[in-house]
């Protein structure tokens, strides 16, 4: 920003040169703005994983520090990529550029830059496509809508690339159902050919492949973490719940995004997960080697997506698991849902995985009988209706609470009753934000895909932006003053854009609300909640 | 690119196109090659164009199964998954059939657009925001209408579904020769999309020559048809007769066709023989297209990868190796002691 | 007519330029949706829109204080988004007073031939105060952003160094029954690890 000169003019109007002799988006270059882009990814991160062109570099600095072939390695890579996804090769072609997509990005809502609107963000790698792969890109160059590759035009795809949080809110609206996230997917892929990512991605994927999570947590400091919660579950129910490790012969596996382990609010929903696998007493077992539900693979690359999935499948065997819980994650169930089984079912073959059964209703969760996972929110669902749990949504009535729909378990899913059923039985008051952006047209939070970083906070302010818009609605209207969603990194952005935006608002995972309602067999008389904070009716309670 | 040029280069072409049928046919009485040669050679293009980049998507793999998933998902029994569950986030073949006929005859994603407004004090009023898909539907229908309405020219005795058409088509019986609803909705649809493009200081943005142009074409198409039928009344008869020539394979070049019908003819022969290269291709795209054409089932079946890349995975035994007294000393159990 | 009525004889005309002074410093590319009335498919054009409307009338009100509250209030709802979007403080808070261009080009004639040079003088004046009322807003916007950005870190590390038994808790101190509480699990946690370690 201080790089802007003023001059007197600025002040006001900006731009007098009619708009009709504006240059195009092909002749304006890119520029490159603090804040708006998270920080270069440093060289280790990259060879734990074996990623090539690993070194130190800035992103505005002007030399990137480019190995010398880059053009051909995207190049190779791009035909490759065209070679092996239909979509990628499909979503080149067809475009008809009708707009649709345009104002649907919460990026180009929030930011009102151009190079936001979904179809331009893909014209940018488009336009390279038809220089190099097309008889008319080739023929007529710019007329045809066509450039080369150049060092500007790989800056602006990384700037750009990194702004898109892999939403799909595009692909809802576009009527070929163009996929933004899977061309944001493959061009990432491409960048990380060049050592072009950002720390805050490679760092999880480093961490993850070598501990199982993404912060790094080694195995005993991930068991006394939950060990702890055990003493801050105890005194606010007077229960002791007893959570086990790597358990060989347990009926299920946990698997949850580590983001719930060691950050408020997600922690008090990872409570929420103890208590209510207590209160069961299901045969359950958390591991720490696949202490990781969220996958920042798919921010890398479709390879390494992979192999950090494998992990799941691959504890489940050894542990001779029947079937895996997994936990509330946005892009962990894109994950699960849409790839995995793909990817990695070959890994399970030989293990004592079947058919997902409710050992608590008997249940049988039919939509999981290949993956043999099922989701936390169909689980507890399934209990209540059954009446398995003992609630008093009461417990939550100084809640009003309203429900984001995560951007991936929304659109490339479509878990939208689970937790909605789960919400409304364990509270008195939950209100639904404006139609148009909740379900599958529900707005991100502004730092999925791994843009959740410290340094590019006024993006996820100006992505964010229409979302805490619409709970300042509902809070103005209702008085919301609790945002519930089922994903972690929901959990770790919220909490900002809400002190920003509407700071009366405090976040939440499904399961704590859950878990505040539930009334647990030998508790204490209960006067606080999991965060310590009064009940309903107990403000003057001593024991607070 | 900019406006001016996109706009420019696109009427140009377009213009120009009259204007080589017009000094081939007028000037150099080139009527073979307007009216027999290029059209062949045109539809013989677009046939194999089309055929070749379907083929070609239709080579390239579906790795993964990545629908866009836009209602409930099917789960728990009693969980509603009604039909309108069922057409948005399909879970069989039967309901992807469904969603994609929707999809393919109603614009069924376009037609998503809506604007919610604040009326009194705090209530939302919604407002419509279908003016792109009414002037998509619009097009497409008027220009499939006016596409069938030609078959007249093409069959002897003409089949019954296209008298239906004229008769509908024509249904506001003022005028001699019966007037057409379509031709002119079709030109006001092609003119809004124009408009549009024009007006509007975002699409203006994304819009390239490859929008202007079949735009142009398109108007160009329907102010020569118009004017033909309407104001220069060509010679239907010569006209049906070289027509079925072409489609008997026995072609001939009737005397006193007006140049006007072979400039339309030319242009419609570059339209057809312009469609398989470039973004109009996406009638035949829209089939293939993975977001919309695949159920909802990963969960339920194995999607399988054809190409399935090996990868190098970091075992538990090398994560055990790596933290084993850390572990022991924590009491977590380990493989190996 | 006094200068107050021919501003709210004229209000439609000169919010809609004021407003259009404001979208002018966004990309060109994206006026027109900016200008868009969709409450939550453009929160931005349409927060600008209604929080110039409110800040208008605000000035215009007679009584000082009911005026100064609404002011602030919807100054802020303006200052907010422009905090975080791609602007220079300058050119952030700039637009307040390309509200006395507007006022010029639309009532200058009527206030030379009034005379009214003593009451727009006045309200030049609050126009200026409104300016620099708007840099302490974007000022405390900015803030909050950098307060954000530390909060983030501390969260999460602070379950971390708490497990470590490296942070130190104040509240024990206070004699805080809370504080208490807290200490009691932190203590439990550091007790596990040091048995562990043996």
């Amino acid at each position: 920003m201080a790089k802007d000169e003023i001059k007197q003019e600025d002040l006001l109007n900006i731009d007098h040169s009619p708009s009709l002799f504006k240059k195009g988006w092909m002749n304006t270059p890119v520029d490159i703005r603090p804040s708006m882009h998270c920080y270069a990814c440093e060289p280790a991160r990259l060879k734990v994983v074996d990623f090539p062109n690993p070194r130190v570099w800035s992103v505005m600095d002007e030399d990137w520090k480019l190995p010398k072939d880059w053009k051909e390695t995207v190049m190779d890579a791009f035909k490759d990529r065209l070679d092996r996804f239909r979509t990628f090769k499909l979503f080149m072609d067809i475009c008809v550029r009708c707009g649709a997509c345009a104002d649907k990005c919460q990026f180009f809502i929030g930011s009102a830059d151009p190079k936001n609107m979904p179809v331009l963000r893909a014209e940018l790698i488009r336009s390279v496509y038809r220089r190099n792969f097309t008889a008319a890109g080739k023929l007529f160059g710019k007329l045809a809508g066509a450039r080369d590759l150049d060092y500007g035009v790989l800056k602006e795809w990384w700037y750009y690339l990194y702004q898109c949080s892999e939403c799909r809110r595009c692909s809802v609206f576009c009527p070929y159902g163009i996929d933004m996230a899977d061309i944001t997917i493959i061009g990432r892929e491409m960048t990380n050919l060049l050592g072009l990512n950002i720390d805050w991605i490679a760092a999880p994927v480093a961490f993850c492949y070598k501990t199982g999570n993404h912060l790094g947590i080694q195995p005993h400091a991930y068991k006394s973490m939950l060990e702890f919660f055990q003493d801050e579950i105890e005194e606010v129910t007077g229960v002791r719940v007893e959570p086990s490790f790597n358990r060989k012969g347990a009926e299920v596996l946990f698997i949850t995004p580590s983001g719930d382990v060691f950050a408020d609010p997600g922690t008090w929903t990872c409570m929420g997960y103890m208590i209510l696998f207590h209160q069961l007493g299901i045969d359950i077992t958390w591991s720490t080697y696949a202490s990781e539900g969220g996958n920042f693979g798919l921010f890398t690359s479709h390879d390494m997506m992979k192999r950090l999935n494998g992990k799941m499948y691959m504890e489940a065997k050894r542990l001779g698991v029947k079937w895996i819980l997994g936990g509330e994650c946005g892009h962990m169930w894109r994950v699960v849902n849409q790839y995995m089984g793909t990817m990695n079912l070959d890994l399970a073959e030989g293990s004592n995985l079947e058919n997902p059964v409710s050992p608590m209703t008997g249940t049988k969760f039919e939509n999981a009988n290949s993956t043999k996972m099922v989701h936390i929110t169909e689980f507890t669902a399934d209990l209540i209706k059954h009446g398995k749990l003992k609630l008093d949504p009461s417990r939550n009535d100084h809640r009003k609470v309203t429900f984001h729909d995560s951007c991936n378990p929304a659109r490339a899913m479509g878990l939208l009753e689970e937790p909605r059923y789960v919400i409304k039985n364990v509270c008195n008051h939950f209100y639904e934000m404006p139609p148009s952006t909740i379900r599958e047209q529900t707005f991100c939070c502004g730092g999925g895909s791994g843009l959740n970083a410290g340094e590019d906070v006024e993006l996820r302010m100006r992505g964010g932006l229409p979302r805490a818009n619409a709970v300042k609605y509902v809070h103005e209207k209702y008085g919301v003053n609790m945002l519930a969603n089922v994903c972690a990194i929901d959990r770790a952005v919220f909490p900002g854009l809400m002190e920003y935006w509407v700071p009366e608002v405090d976040v939440t995972g499904v399961h704590e609300l859950v878990a505040n309602a539930m009334v647990l067999d030998g508790e204490k008389e209960k006067t606080v909640d999991l965060r310590n904070e009064p009940l309903p009716g107990m403000e003057d309670a001593e024991d607070v | 690119m900019n406006i001016i040029i996109s706009l420019t280069v696109s009427f140009l072409a377009v213009f120009g196109l009259v204007v080589i049928a017009f000094v081939g046919v007028w000037g150099a009485h080139l009527e073979w090659l307007f009216g027999v040669v290029i059209p062949y050679l045109a539809v013989i293009t677009f046939f194999i164009g089309i055929v070749y980049r379907v083929v070609q998507w239709a080579k390239c793999p579906v790795p993964f199964r990545i629908p866009s998933t836009c209602a409930q998902q099917k789960s728990l029994p009693w969980i509603k998954y009604g039909y309108a569950e069922k057409l948005d986030n399909p879970v069989n073949t039967f309901w992807v059939v469904c969603r994609m006929i929707l999809e393919v005859l109603c614009f069924r994603s376009l037609f998503r657009n809506t604007r919610l407004e604040f009326g009194s004090g705090q209530e939302i009023k919604y407002k419509s925001a279908k003016w792109l898909w009414l002037g998509a539907i619009a097009f497409h229908y008027t220009f499939l209408i006016v596409l069938l309405r030609h078959l007249r020219f093409f069959t002897e005795p003409m089949p019954f579904f296209v008298k239906i058409i004229e008769n509908v088509d024509g249904f506001f019986q003022m005028f001699l020769p019966t007037v057409y609803q379509s031709g002119f909705i079709l030109g006001a649809a092609v003119t809004y999309l124009l408009l549009r493009r024009i007006l509007d200081g975002k699409m203006r943005y994304i819009s390239l020559p490859a929008d202007y142009f079949p735009l142009f074409m398109i108007l160009g198409l329907v102010t020569t048809g118009v004017l033909m039928r309407y104001v220069l009344k060509a010679d239907i008869v010569s006209i049906k007769e070289l027509t079925l020539g072409l489609v008997s394979f026995k072609p001939v070049v009737p005397e006193g066709i007006s140049v006007i019908f072979y400039i339309h003819l030319f242009l419609v022969s570059v339209f057809f023989a312009y469609f398989p290269f470039s973004k109009l291709t996406h009638m035949a795209g829209v089939f293939l297209s993975p977001t919309r054409n695949l159920s909802n089932n990963t969960r339920i079946v194995r999607h399988i990868n054809p190409w399935n890349n090996p990868v190098k995975f970091h075992t538990y035994q090398a994560y055990e190796d790596e933290f084993r007294e850390k572990m022991k000393d924590a009491g977590l159990p380990v493989d190996k002691e | 007519m006094s200068l107050k009525n021919l501003l709210l004889q004229k209000r439609s005309r000169i919010v809609k330029k004021w407003r259009d002074v404001i979208l002018q410093t966004y990309h060109e590319q994206s006026q027109g949706f900016l200008k868009k009335k969709d409450s939550f498919g453009n929160p931005v054009g349409c927060t600008i829109s209604e929080g110039i409307e409110s800040l208008y009338d605000a000035l215009l009100e007679d009584s000082e204080d009911s005026g100064s509250d609404k002011i602030s209030e919807a100054l802020d709802s303006i200052m907010k988004v422009r905090a975080i979007q791609d602007f220079s403080p300058s050119r952030a808070v700039g637009f307040v007073f390309g509200l006395k261009k507007v006022i010029r080009e639309e009532l200058g004639n009527e206030i030379l031939q009034n005379g009214s040079h003593e009451e727009w003088a006045a309200f030049d004046a609050r126009i200026d105060g409104l300016g620099l009322l708007g840099f302490d807003i974007y000022a405390n916007c900015r803030q909050k952003i950098s307060d954000i950005r530390v909060n983030e870190v501390r969260t999460r590390s602070y379950r971390l160094l708490q497990m470590a038994g490296l942070s130190y808790d104040l509240s024990e101190h206070e004699g805080d029954p809370n504080g208490e509480k807290k200490e009691d699990g932190a203590s439990n946690g550091q007790h596990n690890m040091e048995a562990r370690e043996h």
